[in-house]
């Protein structure tokens, strides 16, 4: 079994409101250094099967058809095998 | 001559449309199910506000893939006016049925009250009975309506006109103030290359009667009953 970790954030090019609400947070909370700060979903999905190459082209379907929208989002994913 | 409204777990503005269709218009309708996989007898659909499916993952994300969306995607494909609004437009985003996608508020508030928008095309079967520069004022509710669309898409939906409403200010004037949700450059609706599918933040089902603060919204009804468009 598989367990895939994959992170959905808008583009660069896409404004977040909510990235820039905690970025001036944080930097009121005295984290100067804050440059940046953007606002994602996490999501965990887990596989059953044995081939992780297989597992990872269905992980990236799954992005490209549903987890993340092209128009506006960008989506990394880490799998692991995982016990069943 | 009969119109369908679709309704998906969680659509609310169904029965906003119904009255409007069977009170207002006197037009034929009836309700589609979203399970349901044929729009066979229909003339034109309606794809009405709410939170489809919850809206989780992203609005109309999941409501795209519904069964009754092959239908509504292959009505589309062969010419049938399509009309979604709020949620509805959201999920016309979703399927590829519209070039874009809708945000959060660039206020990240809900936004409910009566914005002004501007008829920027006459050419659809939804805005053929007015005319560019049109003002309509028509009521807005949605958390999630700041279209977007990358500078390629934009350039396109310049050049082939398919912007169709802007917010604007009661004299019509296209200015940030008058925009309630960060859309970019204003818009509120835009329509697909070939014209007949429409979507747009504003409920023009809800701005149906004077009673009701406007009838404005009519226009797009009233021009898809034109003799022009009418299937």
């Amino acid at each position: 079994m598989f367990e895939a970790r994959i992170h959905v954030t808008l583009k660069r090019s896409v404004l977040d409101p909510q990235g820039d609400t905690v970025r001036s947070a944080l930097t009121s909370l005295g984290f100067q250094e804050v440059a940046d700060c953007r606002i994602g979903k996490f999501m965990v999905v887990r596989l059953t099967g044995r081939d992780v190459d297989q597992a990872r082209a269905q992980v990236d379907e799954m992005c490209r058809k549903l987890l993340a929208n092209p128009v506006i989002e960008d989506y990394v994913f880490q799998i692991n095998e995982v016990p069943a | 001559m009969k119109w369908g409204v679709l309704i998906f777990p969680g659509t609310w503005s169904h029965q906003d449309f119904a009255h409007v269709f069977q009170d207002v218009l006197r037009v034929p309708w009836g309700y589609v199910w979203h399970k349901d996989s044929s729009v066979a007898g229909y003339d034109a659909l309606f794809l009405p506000g709410g939170f489809a499916h919850g809206d989780y993952l992203r609005c109309g994300a999941i409501a795209r893939f519904s069964p009754i969306m092959d239908a509504v995607i292959r009505f589309a494909q062969d010419g049938g006016p399509v009309l979604g609004s709020c949620n509805g437009f959201q999920i016309l985003c979703e399927a590829g049925l519209l070039s874009g996608a809708l945000l959060r508020n660039s206020s990240l508030q809900y936004r409910c009250r009566w914005v002004h928008i501007r008829t920027e095309s006459s050419d659809t079967p939804f805005t053929c009975g007015g005319r560019p520069g049109q003002v309509l004022r028509i009521p807005i509710s949605h958390g999630e309506g700041r279209y977007f669309a990358p500078p390629e898409t934009l350039a396109q939906l310049q050049e082939n006109d398919q912007i169709i409403f802007r917010y604007c200010t009661p004299d019509g004037r296209v200015t940030d103030e008058a925009n309630p949700n960060g859309a970019l450059e204003n818009i509120a609706g835009v329509c697909n290359k070939a014209r007949n599918v429409l979507g747009l933040m504003p409920h023009p089902e809800r701005a149906s009667e004077a009673l009701l603060g406007s009838k404005d919204g009519r226009l797009l009804f009233d021009s898809m009953l034109t003799p022009a468009f009418r299937r």
